[in-house]
């Protein structure tokens, strides 16, 4: 029976061979093409073992990585909700999102501009240190602009025109990403659940991301410009000045929201259906105009074009294929017209800058933990979307609309602010969209302004973009003043 | 059927085998320490300081060892040296691992622990194996109730699938339960089907061995003698299909071929045995669902379809990114993600392994593995008696198997199964039966030296 049993002996060792092959071809012939998988979470795991860079505004840190007692040896903190549209979360069982997530790499040190930091880390056996992200937002406006908003579901945007630096950007409502970034499973996600569920999307930065609104008459602004561009038309240009109008091709009638003519001549200039946001006017300009003017002006102002602030842009959108029904429509921002408020700061920034489009930035400065800057974004161009002359135009316009027309409560006594207001149907019965897009001094922009509130404020159809938005920007544009 | 004549054994023997209870003991403080070092280690890494809550992970196992150590001293003074501490020094470290696990799941808020659990099991199969050992004076007493144990195995084997107490766990009837209490009973049934087959073959060998005609090289039995092992074939398919585990199918068919060819050295069986088991494993993935999907998630564990099926390759995608994560020197105890791998404690307490032990680590363990075999394969072949071999042969056969089955199915060499890692994984039955082996192989080991003496 010997025998037997060394043949037994023998099978076992051959079948532990192939376990020790295996284990062997597993943990070193394969492990790098399984530590890379895209499936593999270990690699992202690990990065909450070094410490992660800060994230500064104005200077001071709002975001830090405190070393804790446990596995992931740190915590990130984040010191207000004010930025948690801004910069998003980090954590260990819900991903990661804002600028927590697209500037993942620098912060948690994996950048290939960190690349020699690394090495010098290895050498010196010390663990990397993530860079610091400066962001442009201003503290102060980004609390006016939080303070203005108050309970109101909505976001604000603030822009500087000649660099395209974003000073403010507020959405509501927002999430405490401290909740998110806790290293207890439980706790967490039921924190990630909550948030999820909730119908009023908590987790979105409305300002840039979500579902898009409708812009109403802040459209006005982009309709004009095509309109001015195609040199067939001046600010004094007129049109029939009727009190209510049918749309081309269908039995249904529009109205201004006066529910009269626009003002009392038989006619009425470009300039006055701005000015007073006259509907009718510009229903039959965006039929004379055609689609294709409105959309090309549309797109030089930033519609349907990717954009990174670094985060992702959702794009803006200016429907195709319309029949002459829908573009009247369009004319004041309605039907299938979508906008971002971002987008909408960036159609007065553009204005404001006389003409030309500078391209929206988050990022101030990326400076890495041995003080090396890593990465400075200069200011650039994105598009030259109007002539200077168009601009200017506009810009008269828009002062006269605050100082003597519809958007009256964006005022300032001492300076002149240039705005445009929007109320934009959403369904027969359903609330506003309230809207306030502007920018100020007039003569010399130091910000461009884009404000919207959900449902009507709270106040269903009774509220306007006048009597809820432009206080909001008023307020925002005040505290850049102060500055 | 001896090869070797009893005289020219017994130098073999005494050169072979350290009978020393006091190199055992030697061993089992170096086991402790190891065990201790190894709780620390997990205490620091995970939690960063060191506390006194590793003395309940640490003194019950140490506790029940020395007994086991205390018992062989009294009634098996010449048993073998080296399996006391082996099987230790494997239940040891997958307490650490599963404590290890544990801190990861109240970390993350959880409340499922089993640390605490397996230690008061390890205990309790140490006592059982120390009972065994004691009551147990002469393993002989076994071969007199060969089909007594058959039907039991048989009993216990279908157990399962009775109603009420069967149950079911992620896809294979292999457990019985009554409220929160269950059992696994195809462990135990493991070593009453070796002593089955032991008793059986050698009362039925001469039959079995005798020669029908010669088939091109091989010796072909007679019809009639070919009944065993299709009876068993198909009671193993039967066991794959009603239980719905490949792993449990294989061990016991495994184990019966390699009794009946130790018994009988007939090539024949082995090689008509493993086709038959291929050949209807190949047929059942055809006609069952479940064993299709296994085996296509075997096939190709990385693609989406079988990744984000239910119950498909997430898992052993998991254990395999874990094993990768731990290269060749591993994350350390504590410093890896197995918590991320479904069933870590259990099923996968390998890979768990794999991740923070590395290359290295498994190499140790299944080194320790090997040599706990070998040493049970030695016991065997230095036992003058037939049936004592048989089973020895069986049971350490039985460890290496299963073994091999559990950690193939988690590195992808073979279809994902229920087995469990002999003492590491989490789960009571499984120590249990393995305990019990232990107890046996020793109580065989004891005797092989006496009855030469005598």
């Amino acid at each position: 029976m010997n025998r037997q049993v060394r043949r037994v002996g023998l099978a076992l060792t051959v079948m532990f061979l192939a376990l020790f092959a295996m284990a062997s071809s597993i943990q070193v012939l394969r492990s790098a093409d399984l530590y890379k998988d895209s499936r593999n979470v270990r690699a992202s795991y690990e990065t909450y073992k070094t410490q992660r860079g800060s994230i500064l505004v104005g200077g001071t840190s709002v975001v830090e990585s405190v070393p804790v007692n446990d596995a992931y040896r740190f915590n990130r903190e984040y010191e207000s909700v004010l930025y948690s549209p801004v910069i998003g979360y980090f954590s260990l069982f819900s991903g990661t999102d804002g600028i927590e997530r697209v500037m993942n790499s620098y912060l948690s040190g994996q950048s290939s501009a960190q690349f020699f930091e690394q090495i010098n880390a290895l050498l010196d056996g010390k663990p990397v240190t993530g860079a610091a992200v400066e962001l442009t937002l201003d503290p102060d406006i980004q609390r006016a602009a939080w303070d203005a908003l108050g309970d109101r579901k909505g976001a604000v945007v603030a822009i500087e025109p000649s660099t395209g630096r974003i000073l403010a950007m507020v959405s509501k409502p927002t999430f405490d990403a401290n909740l998110l970034a806790g290293h207890l499973y439980g706790p967490v996600t039921d924190a990630l659940k909550t948030y999820s569920a909730d119908e009023d999307q908590p987790l979105v930065n409305r300002a840039i991301a979500g579902d898009l609104y409708h812009p109403g008459s802040t459209f006005k602004l982009v309709v004009a410009a095509a309109a001015l561009e195609s040199g067939s038309y001046t600010a004094t240009s007129t049109f029939e000045n009727l009190d209510t109008y049918r749309l081309p091709g269908t039995n249904t009638f529009i109205k201004n929201s006066s529910g009269s003519t626009c003002g009392t001549g038989e006619t009425v200039t470009l300039e006055y259906a701005l000015i007073r946001s006259c509907n009718i006017p510009f229903a039959m300009l965006a039929v004379e105009l055609g689609q294709e003017r409105i959309r090309v002006q549309a797109e030089l102002m930033g519609f349907g074009q990717e954009l990174e602030i670094p985060m992702d842009v959702t794009p803006s959108i200016y429907p195709i294929e319309l029949e002459d029904s829908q573009l009247a429509l369009t004319g004041f921002g309605q039907f299938d017209v979508r906008v971002s408020p971002l987008q909408m700061a960036m159609v007065s920034s553009a204005i404001a800058n006389q003409g030309v489009l500078m391209k929206p930035q988050l990022i101030d400065l990326v400076v890495a933990s041995n003080l090396n800057v890593l990465s400075q974004p200069e200011p650039t161009v994105l598009s030259a979307p109007m002539s200077r002359l168009t601009a200017g135009y506009l810009t008269r316009m828009m002062v006269d609309s605050v100082e003597v027309g519809a958007a009256t409560r964006a005022g300032i006594s001492s300076i002149a602010v240039a705005g445009k207001t929007g109320t934009a149907e959403n369904g027969p019965t359903d609330p506003y969209t309230l809207w306030f897009t502007g920018f100020a001094p007039a003569e010399a922009p130091e910000v461009a302004v884009a404000v919207v509130v959900e449902d009507g404020g709270g106040i269903g159809q009774n509220g306007t973009g006048n009597q809820i938005a432009a206080p909001i920007a008023r307020m925002v544009i005040e505290a850049v003043l102060a500055k | 059927m001896s090869n070797v004549s009893l005289t020219s054994a017994i130098p073999m023997l005494l050169k072979a085998v350290p009978r020393s209870r006091n190199f055992e003991a030697v061993l089992l403080f170096w086991v402790a320490g190891i065990q201790a070092f190894a709780l620390a280690q997990v205490q620091l890494a995970v939690v960063q300081r060191m506390s006194w809550d590793m003395l309940l992970y640490w003194a019950p196992p140490a506790l029940g060892a020395a007994v086991v150590h205390y018992v062989l001293r009294k009634h098996a003074v010449s048993a073998d040296g080296l399996m006391l501490p082996l099987a230790y020094l494997l239940n040891g470290l997958g307490i650490a691992m599963i404590y290890r696990l544990d801190l990861a799941e109240i970390a993350r808020g959880g409340i499922e622990l089993y640390a605490e659990r397996q230690v008061w099991l390890t205990v309790f199969a140490m006592f059982c194996a120390a009972a065994v050992v004691r009551l147990v004076p002469n393993h002989l007493a076994l071969r007199k109730y060969p089909y007594l144990a058959g039907a039991a195995a048989v009993f216990l084997l279908i157990l399962p699938a009775a109603p009420v107490i069967g149950k079911t766990i992620n896809g294979a009837t292999l457990w019985v339960g009554i409220g929160e209490l269950t059992f696994q009973p195809g462990e135990v049934a493991k070593i009453l089907l070796a002593i089955f087959f032991a008793g059986y073959l050698i009362s039925k060998r001469d039959t079995l061995s005798e020669i029908g005609s010669r088939v091109l090289f091989m010796k072909v039995p007679r019809a009639k003698d070919l009944g065993p092992i299709l009876l068993f074939w198909v009671a193993s398919l039967g066991v794959l299909v009603l239980q719905r585990d490949l792993g449990t199918s294989i061990l016991y068919f495994g184990l019966f071929l390699v009794m009946i060819y130790t018994a009988t050295g007939r090539a024949f069986y082995v090689g008509a045995g493993m086709t038959m088991m291929i050949t209807g494993a190949l047929v059942a993935s055809r006609l069952f669902d479940y064993v299709g999907r296994r085996f296509d998630t075997w096939l190709d564990p990385f693609a989406n379809v079988n990744y984000n099926a239910a119950g498909g390759s997430y898992q052993l995608v998991q254990a395999l990114f874990g094993m990768a994560n731990g290269d060749v020197i591993g994350t350390g105890l504590g410093g890896g993600f197995p918590q991320l791998i479904p069933l870590a404690e259990s099923d996968f307490i390998f890979a768990a392994l794999g991740e923070e032990l590395g290359l290295a680590g498994i190499f140790a363990i299944l080194a320790i593995f090997l040599l706990l075999v070998y040493r049970g394969l030695r016991i065997a072949n230095s036992h003058p008696d037939d049936f004592s071999r048989l089973l020895a042969i069986g049971l350490s056969f039985v460890i290496g198997l299963q073994l091999f089955v559990v950690a193939g199915g988690v590195m992808g060499l073979l279809p994902m199964t229920g087995l469990t890692t002999p003492f590491m994984a989490a789960g009571g039955s499984s120590l249990l039966a393995n305990w019990v082996i232990i107890a046996l192989l020793l109580r065989v080991s004891d005797s092989s030296l006496k009855r030469v003496q005598s």
